[in-house]
């Protein structure tokens, strides 16, 4: 199929930058998303331009590098999946594709599509651990039960890639799911109980600091999360931080 | 106090709770109300009561303002520094795709609840607080008789002021759609009852808009086939 | 020809370790602050020995390309870690644990390495339980284990399908503790390009931020390799885009031996290649082998038309399918290892039978086992006379309730119902058990230069077995680094801060920056990838699944060939001074056109099949993979002498004096 795509150009972080259409031929549908920016880069390498920067690495969904706002959504109009896992059977010919980079005051573009992260490093820096050191020493692993129950919904909210598509979908670029997921599986489990009040007090202050905005509950987050995080979660930090701070 | 509110959890949980009071509130003034549908005399003496109750007038009445004016102020500061917090803003940004307009345009919905208010005021509560406190009339009395039924029917004579009013409540239920589970989530109510507060949320939502229309609409016809 | 000192300490197997770390120097707690430690990589290898090291006071500076530790790939491993806890009671122990290693690694691993490996096992469940990682629980809340190929016994603890993402996740929040302490700098972004070396012993690196384009000096009393394997050689694999051997070839040349990089893992169940365009491959769990029978169509005709889209897999009878495995493999079947399965595949597909438009794609169906599950579910409900649609329905409820995630995937890739029609699988380079050499300390042979992780070639020898690549990143970061590098840092207390400014890091920074500065102005015609792809045709095709003395001496002149025409029409666009992802391709691209040479010739120099290694030459008489124990039984470590093609040999041999040594049957 043939298709326009109008694509985010920036030279660097202080650039100004800007949409630019291109047209790209012969796309099967079965190609990956990133795939047919590789065909496309490919023709700018070709024609002597500089190809379009954007990130990316494990393409299967779970490095949580890909990070692309496609036809305003984050990565794509399909479900439960990352950039790299969008295909583009999911396109018609003809269509005319918009791709951005996510946008929010705390991922500053880098360059093209790539955005900096670094907030959600900072914010994990914050609390997002449980303080043991690696003696080799801690108690046998089956010493304390955990309920199924909470060991499962600890690994749902653990299965976080920290992508960024919450951050970018939500209206007000709040990064709450990102944040709670992490509350949450600690939350969740005995070992995260010690410094849980700390930890949800501390992590929270780094991503106001960070400049994202608030939740409204508007539930976006949950339905682009690559991973279906459950809005859940955000309920559990706001109790935990009630917790944390009144009592 | 902005110590307390600095944090975005903290806001939006004072966001919830004066929510949830005005959500109360709002059940209290629909349930007086509804008694004009059915007894003009009963309507007058509820009014007579809240107008003139110590306890209603003087602890309750400030509280309620409070209420107001925190919910708003609150929820356009929030709006402000959530614009803010997107500072290039996208080219193509599709927002249905992924929640619902009601959630996305709080703001709006509320914005328009906030004009109806002021004119509420201007038309009801300040006339009222200036009888009873200026004029110190607290009997309640016109030309011998109670004079709430009558003021009430006197406000759903005009079209326009009807149709406002019914577009007001129409943002109102709009505005609850969203609101009211999302004050229960905002305060850390997510569990397996979330289903039910999300229902009753839908239903409180259309009942209470719907009662005020229907008091409106219920007087203005009564009195234009007089 | 030198020999390798492996330092294997003396004393019996079961107590070299503890014997080990009894007799080894120590560094005091205020001394650590005054040393440093770069570690490049941070996986679950480099993440694991980053943390522990921050913590025991050691200065780390730690380097990742991307922008988060958290996405290296040991991210996207899937089905789980080993440990020889024995919580099932069924008979497991450290012993059987190395026992299984080391003869799933068909008898090329060092015994020492690979028992220490078991032993630090059941210690690497209990830290990451302390760390909150979400293992799989029963309703009794204990920690649930699931079996694995190779293995009598279940010792696999697992974090639902993303066990790699759980496990490196503890490791990145351990990280995050160390970088809020102020003990880690974590240097996001940055691609280490060269290793300095003073006196002989590693000192520092030269680094690029990825960002500004920056090239940037950083010294260290030891650096610590674990930049993961170089399966990407092959252009498509499983490995992430940005999985590369840079930092892993610049240390074999300078000084750092290579060890049997011909032994690499391909896993028999990945979705196939599409088309030309394919830019990576996609690995389903291995697990989808115990319910899925593998088979392509007997006549060639029906393959063909396959082929073309003119005939339906569903369409072909019984009679006419080939289920080969079963058919060569009677007693293990469709459960044969990685490696006997993925040649299975392969010489089918050879042979015309494949079955997909590129015809290299085998089927794996579900169909008879839906129709089993389906008329058990039915009896257990009591149907006794299910329709045909009753017990398809019920048996694809079984099979979604094993496999659910995976066929989805599938269908999201493909766009076909797995349930409905067969999949397409191929097998795809996955791991390298090959990488370099190191000694019983995970030291190479150059001083204070450490490798660990799939980097380095130490406990997998020939094969590695499922689930063990993760316990080897972690014990050789957790509980083996961090006591190895202490010995040898013990010497270095009174060094003091390594200066960045000798004529050693002018050196290395200019030979950096020269071939950065080639590739930018060299006015090529063809990009980095119009090469990588031409390299990794050559691998696939000539040092792939299958290997012969003739293939493997075509495919390094050929890649020789291919090195040349690189070195002079390579094309890169952009500048220095940025953000540049073809710069840092062609980099990691040239490496690989070194490193697949060296691949070729150890492969032609190992005359036997091998675990991953296979010499059509050296097969039994039904076909089989043949071992020569008595000539191959080493280790091949290359040292660099200016030229692949010119890398002196020295060998490693290896001793089993606790392992009786077997040939490996399926039949």
């Amino acid at each position: 199929m043939n298709l326009t795509l109008k694509i985010w150009r920036q030279k660097g972080p202080q650039d100004k930058g800007q949409m630019v259409e291109y047209k790209v031929t012969d796309i099967s549908e079965h190609m990956s998303f990133l795939e047919m920016m590789d065909v496309l880069n490919e023709s700018l390498v070709a024609k002597d331009e500089v190809p379009i920067a954007f990130d990316h690495d494990c393409r299967e969904g779970i490095c949580g590098m890909c990070s692309l706002h496609i036809n305003g959504e984050p990565h794509g109009p399909d479900r439960g999946i990352t950039t790299c896992q969008l295909h583009m059977r999911t396109f018609k010919d003809g269509d005319t594709i918009y791709i951005e980079p996510w946008r929010a005051k705390a991922f500053p573009v880098i360059k093209d599509l790539v955005v900096d992260r670094m907030a959600f490093e900072r914010i994990q820096q914050a609390g997002g651990y449980i303080s043991v050191n690696t003696s080799g020493n801690t108690q046998d692993a089956n010493a304390i039960p955990i309920s199924k129950y909470n060991a499962d919904l600890s690994m749902d909210a653990a299965a976080c890639i920290g992508c960024g598509a919450c951050v970018a979908s939500c209206k007000n670029s709040s990064a709450m799911l990102f944040v709670a997921a992490k509350v949450s599986q600690f939350a969740l489990l005995p070992q995260g109980k010690v410094e849980a009040k700390d930890r949800v007090l501390n992590m929270v202050a780094q991503m106001d600091l960070e400049g994202f905005g608030n939740c409204t509950n508007t539930g976006a987050c949950e339905v682009e999360c690559p991973k279906s995080i459950s809005l859940e979660n955000i309920a559990r930090m706001n109790r935990e931080y009630l917790k944390a701070s009144i009592i | 106090m902005s110590e307390i509110l600095s944090s975005s959890i903290a806001r939006k949980v004072a966001m919830a709770l004066s929510a949830l009071f005005l959500i109360i509130f709002l059940l209290i003034h629909l349930a007086v109300n509804l008694t004009s549908l059915f007894s003009a005399d009963v309507f007058n003496q509820a009014s007579h009561f809240m107008g003139t109750n110590p306890l209603i007038q003087f602890a309750m009445q400030p509280i309620l303002i409070f209420g107001v004016v925190f919910h708003f102020v609150m929820g356009f500061v929030l709006e402000l520094k959530n614009k803010k917090s997107r500072n290039v803003k996208y080219v193509n940004y599709n927002g249905a795709a992924n929640a619902s307009w009601m959630s996305r345009n709080m703001a709006i919905s509320g914005g328009v609840i906030l004009i109806f208010i002021v004119i509420h005021f201007l038309d009801f509560w300040i006339p009222e607080l200036n009888t009873k406190y200026v004029l110190g009339d607290m009997s309640g009395m016109h030309g011998g008789e109670f004079r709430y039924f009558e003021e009430l029917q006197h406000k759903f004579m005009s079209p326009v002021k009807v149709g406002v009013y019914v577009i007001a409540f129409i943002l109102l239920a709009l505005h609850l759609a969203h609101g009211f589970q999302s004050a229960f989530q905002s305060m850390g109510f997510n569990n397996k009852y979330t289903k039910f507060v999300k229902n009753l949320g839908t239903i409180y939502s259309i009942v209470i808009p719907l009662g005020f229309i229907i008091i409106a609409l219920y007087h203005y016809f009564i009195q234009i086939n007089h | 020809m030198t020999t390798l000192n492996s330092r294997i300490p003396e004393g019996p197997i079961k107590d070299k370790w503890t014997l080990y770390k009894d007799h080894i120097d120590l560094v005091n707690p205020a001394n650590k602050r005054n040393i440093d430690i770069i570690v490049v990589g941070t996986g679950l290898a480099g993440g694991s020995a980053a943390a522990t090291l921050a913590e025991l006071g050691y200065n780390v500076k730690a380097f990742a390309y991307q922008d988060s530790p958290r996405r290296a790939h040991s991210i996207a491993a899937q089905g789980g870690i080993n440990a020889a806890k024995n919580y099932m009671g069924d008979g497991d122990s450290n012993y059987r644990l190395f026992y299984d290693t080391v003869k799933g690694g068909d008898y090329r691993s060092r015994e020492a390495n690979v028992h220490r490996l078991a032993e630090v096992s059941g210690a690497i469940i209990d830290q990451c339980v302390a760390q909150g990682v979400p293992f799989a629980r029963d309703y009794g809340g204990l920690l649930d284990n699931r079996s694995f190929g190779g293995v009598l016994v279940s010792r696999t603890f697992y974090a639902k399908g993303q066990t790699g993402q759980q496990l490196l996740l503890g490791c990145y929040s351990a990280m995050n503790r160390q970088i809020a302490r102020g003990k880690i700098e974590m240097f996001n972004r940055h691609e280490m390009l060269d290793v300095v070396k003073i006196d002989g012993k590693a000192r520092g690196i030269i680094a690029r931020d990825l960002i500004t384009g920056e090239i940037e000096r950083h010294s260290a009393h030891a650096v610590v390799i674990a930049t993961g394997g170089y399966g990407n050689v092959y252009f498509l694999s499983t490995n992430a885009m940005g999985s590369n051997a840079t930092a892993a070839w610049k240390i074999h040349k300078k000084g750092a031996y290579f060890a049997n990089p011909c032994f690499t893992q391909i896993h028999p169940t990945c979705i196939p290649r599409s088309g030309d365009y394919q830019s990576k491959l996609t690995l389903m769990s291995e697990s989808l082998r115990n319910d899925g029978r593998i088979w392509v169509p007997k006549k060639i005709e029906d393959a063909k038309a396959i082929q073309q889209g003119n005939l339906k897999p569903t369409a072909i009878v019984e009679e006419d399918r080939d289920y080969f495995l079963e058919r060569r493999y009677p007693a293990y079947g469709n459960l044969v290892p990685r490696d006997v399965a993925s040649r299975a595949a392969k010489e089918r597909c050879d042979a015309g039978h494949g079955v997909n438009a590129t015809g290299e794609a085998v089927y794996l169906d579900f169909a008879a086992a839906i129709n089993r599950y389906g008329s058990t579910k039915a009896k257990i409900s009591g149907n006794q006379n299910p329709s045909k649609e009753e017990i398809i329905t019920l048996g694809e409820a079984v099979i979604e309730e094993k496999y659910g995630n995976l066929f989805q995937m599938y269908e999201k890739i493909i766009d076909e119902n797995p349930y409905k029609t067969p999949m397409m699988i191929y097998p795809a380079t996955h791991y390298t058990m090959g990488g370099v050499w190191v000694d019983y300390n995970l030291m190479t042979t150059v001083p204070g230069l450490y490798c660990i992780g799939e980097a380095n070639f130490s406990d997998h020898g020939a094969n590695r077995l499922g689930a063990s690549a993760l316990m080897q990143g972690l014990a050789d970061g957790y509980f083996v680094l961090p006591y190895t590098i202490g010995d040898y840092l013990a010497d270095d207390i009174r060094t003091g801060k390594i200066p960045t400014d000798s004529p050693e890091f002018d050196e290395v920074e200019k030979s950096v920056k020269d071939q950065l500065d080639f590739f930018i102005n060299n006015e090529g015609t063809h990009s980095v990838d119009y090469f990588h792809k031409k390299l990794g045709l050559v691998m696939w095709n000539k040092v792939g699944m299958a290997r012969n003395e003739k293939g493997l001496k075509e495919a390094i002149k050929e890649i020789q060939d291919i090195r040349k025409d690189f070195w002079k029409n390579v094309k890169v666009p952009g500048d220095l001074n940025e953000m540049n992802p073809e710069l840092e391709k062609a980099g990691r691209v040239a490496d690989f056109l070194e490193l697949g040479e060296l691949f070729a010739k150890d492969a032609l120099e190992r005359e036997e099949s091998c675990g991953g290694h296979f010499r059509e030459e050296h097969i039994t008489e039904d076909g089989e993979a043949k071992r020569d124990d008595k000539n191959f039984a080493y280790v091949a470590a290359w040292e660099y002498t200016g030229k692949p093609s010119e890398a002196i040999l020295h060998k490693e041999e290896l001793e089993f004096k606790d392992i009786e040594l077997k040939t490996r049957s399926y039949k």
